[in-house]
């Protein structure tokens, strides 16, 4: 009975399980006597009670000094989906690109792509982003010698200022509407109206949804040099363009290699057969080979956008406002909730991992070949 | 007339305990876990900055210097008989309390600030304040402004994870006006900032900010603002609480390099001074000639000599790093009580 395999390996999952349990009883008592010599209490409840006497510089939604922590921590977690959001989209296409010229027919394409990989990921992420950043920063100019961009827009060392849209009161309205109708534009493009398709046709939609826009808009805020600083119009930190590029360009090199394997392991065959049948190499990439790499690229591709996500917290080298800085340095020294502090930072990005993680599995099964 | 008063009485209250106890040498015996650890160690494992001009930084040759160090080494002089016994742990400003709560380090001497919440939430000791500063801002002179209040609208760059923000914060509150704030991780990429323009100025405080100053491309493009805000600050060691013995040593090594400074003792003429020593009490108390200054503490008579020998009285430490040889800051507060400063310490009795 005990020589049968699974009995025996059974019990010995079954101790592991019980030594890691009790592994981590053991730390969590520890930690609760650590804290008591050191009279610390334990509890979340300073998320609510407790005031942040602290102003973040960059925030999507509304922020005062003086907010709740729990506030704050919307807003950092906002500014860290926000850097991580478009560092996936930009690394997405920037990898797509780099991974197809590196399978390029054409020698000095092929090396273009080559040199870029093995340069960017053979450095760490870390000195990739401060190098953005010093980069960045040394070659803009002061805010007196803001360069002006076509349509009123503003840039210099303290950021790229672009005009804000001031909203007349119809907005609340119109603005939904017009996000409505971008959305059902793609529906009716496939539609069919009296028998016929509606094709292109539902480009009308989209000219309605901007004029609805459009129309909702009573003026606009121009940036203009007052004083020390650009007021008017919307920032965007030099910090977010350079943990942006940072994030972007570096999973870029990963990405990038991930695709070169998913259109190598294409069997050849496909290649050939496409060619024979007189398709354009174009469309032997569009139509043939991308669709099938696809299924291969997902899972790495999941596990490089986690990877994206979590390096976001690099921002603190270079004073974007995420989670990590804020929460890891400010709330922790002004709360002295070491423990809480840093237990509710690894679940907030377990939290936004495993969404994303599972996401990308939902994805890769609507994805995935059936096999018949 | 004071002094001598207190002599008798220290010395009739010594006689007392001798009659009542068979001897100051049984009377006192130092019991200190973490003076007993260091001492088996061989080595104080003494917290500083991970490198900041002025308090904690390496030289040319990857030597340990400043303010802190020489604390750091004066306390191992003291104890171990060599200033040289120090094991240097750089702990950043979010995770130095925690690694001296952890017992990871005997002393955390870190440009650190005594509050409040240091003493009682975090339940450390604040033994003795070695650098005495205020929040001080440098901004670029081309800005034309002559008080804090017309910094509305700029842009500061400073540390996270220190009083500063809070500070920054009450100051705007309290004024209604707005300073904007940008956080760095590392002093390194904050200077960055502040030298290419991203920044109006910076903000630390005094002794950091003149290191700030020193490393920016043109230092005399920078001046520093008259005001300072958030009160006084005063620097200084942090032990853990608990071992009061260890708490004191820590303090009186301190005291021992101000009362170098009071009696004249220099690292230069410390051994003219020994063998001149004569009958003057003051001095032979602090060289131990007599009385048990050593034996009170947990360490033999000599370690006041050895400290002033090795590392220097404290206006001698202060002028390397921070006076005229250092940083050019002025001696200002932290000059002692008799020249118009704030570094004052008890009577050497």
């Amino acid at each position: 009975m005990v020589r049968r395999p699974s009995p025996r390996a059974r019990a010995a999952q079954w101790l592991l399980l019980l030594a890691v349990g009790a592994a981590f009883w053991l730390l969590a008592g520890m930690a609760g006597a650590n804290m008591d010599r050191r009279h610390t209490s334990f509890g979340f409840g300073f998320l609510l009670d407790g005031h942040a006497n602290f102003d973040i510089p960059f925030h999507l939604v509304s922020w005062r000094v003086g907010d709740t922590y729990l506030w704050a921590l919307v807003v950092c977690v906002l500014n860290t989906l926000l850097v991580s959001a478009m560092a996936i989209v930009a690394a997405t296409l920037l990898g797509f690109l780099v991974g197809i010229m590196r399978l390029s027919s054409n020698w000095l394409v092929r090396n273009i792509a080559l040199w870029f990989i093995e340069l960017v990921r053979n450095t760490p992420i870390l000195v990739q982003i401060i190098f953005w950043y010093v980069a960045v920063l040394s070659t803009l100019p002061s805010p007196r010698l803001s360069i002006l961009l076509p349509g009123g827009a503003l840039l210099n060392v303290r950021g790229l200022y672009l005009p804000r849209l001031i909203e007349a009161p119809r907005a609340v309205v119109l603005w939904p509407l017009a996000l409505l109708l971008l959305i059902a534009m793609p529906f009716l493009w496939r539609a069919t109206l009296r028998g016929r398709p509606v094709g292109a046709r539902a480009l009308l939609l989209a000219v309605l949804a901007v004029a609805l826009f459009g129309g909702a808009v009573s003026g606009f805020d121009w940036p203009a040099l007052h004083g020390f600083n650009i007021t008017g119009g919307v920032q965007l930190p030099p910090e977010l363009a350079a943990l942006w590029a940072g994030l972007s360009i570096y999973g870029a090199a990963f990405i990038a290699e991930i695709v070169r394997a998913a259109i190598l392991s294409v069997h050849k065959g496909q290649r050939e057969a496409a060619l024979s049948l007189g398709l354009r190499p174009r469309h032997v990439l569009s139509k043939i080979i991308v669709p099938q790499a696809l299924r291969v690229m997902i899972p790495p591709l999941t596990s490089q956008y986690l990877n994206i996500i979590k390096s976001s917290s690099l921002g603190a080298a270079v004073a974007y406002p995420e989670l990590f800085q804020i929460f890891a340095g400010t709330v922790l020294q002004q709360s002295a909730r070491e423990v809480e502090v840093m237990i509710l930072l690894m679940a907030v990005f377990l939290s936004i991992s495993l969404a994303g993680s599972a996401f990308m599995n939902w994805y890769n099964r609507h994805v995935a070949l059936v096999e018949r | 007339m004071l002094r001598r008063s207190t002599t008798l009485v220290a010395g009739l209250a010594a006689f007392a305990a001798w009659l009542s106890l068979g001897g100051p040498a049984e009377a006192q015996e130092v019991k200190s876990p973490t003076m007993d650890a260091i001492r088996a160690r061989g080595q104080l494992a003494c917290g500083i900055d991970t490198g900041i001009p002025g308090y904690a930084f390496q030289d040319a040759s990857g030597n340990w210097q400043g303010l802190d160090v020489s604390l750091c080494r004066a306390i191992a002089d003291a104890l171990l008989g060599s200033a040289d016994k120090v094991k240097y742990i750089g702990t950043t400003a979010k995770e130095r309390f925690s690694v001296l709560a952890s017992g990871e380090i005997d002393v955390l001497i870190r440009d650190s600030e005594y509050s409040f919440i240091r003493n009682t939430q975090l339940n450390l000791q604040e033994p003795a304040v070695n650098f005495f500063t205020a929040q001080t801002f440098m901004v670029r002179k081309s800005l034309n402004v002559a008080h804090l209040k017309d910094l509305n609208g700029a842009t500061i760059c400073l540390v996270t994870g220190t009083t500063l923000e809070t500070n920054i914060a009450d100051y705007n509150r309290a004024n209604n006006i707005k300073i904007n704030t940008l956080l760095f991780d590392r002093p390194e990429e904050a200077f960055a900032a502040a030298d290419s323009g991203r920044c109006d100025g910076y903000t630390d405080d005094g002794g950091s900010v003149a290191a700030a100053r020193s490393t920016m491309k043109k230092p005399d493009d920078w001046m520093f603002m008259p005001e300072t805000i958030g009160g006084l600050e005063p620097l200084g060691p942090f032990t853990r609480s608990g071992d009061e013995a260890w708490t004191r040593f820590v303090k009186w090594v301190h005291y021992g390099m101000l009362e170098a400074e009071v009696l004249g003792l220099t690292k230069a003429n410390i051994d003219d001074m020994k063998a001149k020593a004569g009958n003057d009490p003051d001095l032979r108390r602090f060289f131990g000639m007599e009385g048990d200054f050593g034996k009170l503490l947990g360490t033999d008579n000599g370690w006041s000599y050895r400290v002033v020998r090795d590392v220097g009285n404290y206006g001698e430490v202060y002028d390397a790093y921070f006076g005229s040889k250092g940083l050019g800051l002025p001696r200002g507060m932290n000059n002692l009580y008799n020249h118009g400063g704030l570094q004052t310490l008890p009577t050497w009795h």
